[in-house]
């Protein structure tokens, strides 16, 4: 049987993101089901991500399935020296799906090659992280009725942020325009720029953040700039307000326009922005249940019809 | 300086001075009975210094050559029978190289797991490989061979 894993969404056709993006709609509308009764959803956090495992956890349980798994690596043998694969290889015999969140890059994909069941990434390492893209894209589509043609700022840490590497790539088919706002020492890598190139996808790179900069943005993704990514934490005093979304800054922007953010902020966004239409990261954190509720549904082989024509919604 | 000519076997030459003893352990040549002459830092007119290696009565694999792409991608390759040039090719880089290069990033699972790594070249030249697990390039000649 293929295996139905989900390592990353770079892979993914167009097609299919846009039928996930049905599933979830489906979800939406009648998130509380029981299309799950009967199976076990294992969530392995190797690296502790409060959010993204109660996210999970909660798709699964209004799903009606039962979960097990760790959301401490301390009470794993993983301290002990077991592989990865020899404890995946154990949960695999009790879990029909394996939900993991792991610090090493390329962790997921291993996971994926061993495992006789399939595995979601819930992140590994700075490398991907397909269910927030995911939610991401079902936002973006929720927001602007389409992912085609759409002008995305990204803004903050764009080096270490996995969330803009993951979502520039799943947006490959979709001729998106991209506006990098960096400090230099954040800025897009090289290879994602590179992966830019090798698809056609346009790109601008910006240093100023202001209303002007932002004028055209259909969506505007805000990411936290982290003080522990800086040698120098001089530097870090100096950007770190360049980059706070201020009100006032909107005055020009597009009635489309919303902001996003992978949550948690902490000074990125003023707080008074909250309560202006253009706020919808909370939104956008509510869809990240959807979105998991299809990508849970959808490794299992549940598809989108067995969804539409589902006799368990409570 | 003249090396002698073998009268069956490989000859590999082109081989860049620094990687010359990558060839050698990917060729896995230390653990030959064959009789070998290396040739190290010769004068180059293209390359400035370069490195030889003839192999007596020994011929390799498609793949064990294709695999020298990853350190090597020039190399010239003459296979020798009765002191004649029978064929002269050069190597060509694999779709997936399996087991070969080393990722430089310390917290890819290839570093950290018992398995092999694997890495492609990415579209544009063969300049640049990408870890098929982390996802991180290395430039050709930043490449470190598996230990």
């Amino acid at each position: 049987m293929k295996n139905r894993s989900l390592v990353t969404l770079a892979g993914h056709s167009r097609e299919k993101i846009e039928y996930l993006i049905r599933m979830a709609q489906e979800f939406e509308k009648h998130p509380n089901r029981r299309i799950l009764a009967g199976r076990v959803v294992a969530t392995l956090f190797f690296e502790p991500s409060t959010r993204t495992r109660l996210s999970f956890e909660t798709a699964a349980n209004r799903l009606g399935a039962r979960v097990i798994g760790f959301a401490d690596p301390k009470v794993t043998s993983g301290t002990k020296g077991e592989t990865l694969k020899d404890t995946i290889m154990m949960v695999s015999s009790y879990a029909d799906v394996i939900v993991m969140r792991h610090y090493l890059e390329g962790a997921a994909l291993y996971a994926s090659e061993v495992a006789p069941v399939p595995i979601v990434n819930a992140g590994d390492g700075a490398n991907q992280h397909p269910s927030q893209t995911m939610l991401d894209m079902y936002t973006i589509y929720q927001t602007q009725g389409t992912l085609d043609n759409l002008n995305i700022y990204m803004v903050g840490d764009l080096k270490y942020g996995r969330t803009v590497h993951s979502l520039l790539m799943a947006m490959r088919h979709f001729n998106p325009t991209f506006h990098f706002i960096a400090p230099d020492e954040l800025a897009m890598p090289a290879v994602y720029k590179r992966y830019c190139d090798e698809y056609g996808i346009k790109y601008v790179e910006h240093q100023d953040f202001d209303a002007d900069t932002i004028s055209d943005a259909d969506i505007l993704y805000m990411t936290r700039v982290q003080k522990e990514r800086f040698a120098d934490l001089d530097e870090y005093e100096r950007v770190k307000d360049r980059y706070l979304l201020k009100k006032d800054m909107l005055c020009k922007a597009r009635p489309n326009m919303k902001i996003l953010h992978p949550l948690p902020r902490v000074n990125e966004i003023e707080y008074t922005i909250d309560d202006t239409p253009y706020a919808y990261y909370f939104q956008q954190a509510q869809n990240g249940l959807y979105a998991r509720q299809a990508l849970i549904c959808d490794v299992l082989g549940i598809s989108l019809e067995d969804v539409m024509n589902d006799s368990t919604i409570l | 300086m003249m090396v002698a000519a073998i009268e069956n076997g490989t000859v590999l030459d082109h081989i860049p001075s620094e990687r010359l003893f990558d060839v050698v352990s990917m060729l896995h040549l230390e653990k030959m009975g064959n009789a070998i002459t290396i040739g190290f830092n010769f004068k180059s007119a293209v390359m400035g210094t370069k490195s030889i290696i003839k192999i007596a009565d020994k011929y390799f694999t498609d793949e064990e050559l294709n695999q020298l792409s990853a350190v090597a991608p020039n190399i010239t390759l003459c296979v020798i029978k009765d002191y004649e040039i029978i064929e002269k090719r050069t190597v060509v880089m694999p779709e997936e190289l399996v087991g070969i290069v080393q990722c430089p990033n310390p917290k890819c699972i290839t570093n950290n797991e018992p398995m092999k790594t694997r890495f492609r070249s990415v579209a544009q030249g063969n300049d640049i490989l990408r870890c098929s697990y982390c996802n991180r390039d290395v430039e050709l000649k930043d490449v470190r061979i598996v230990e």
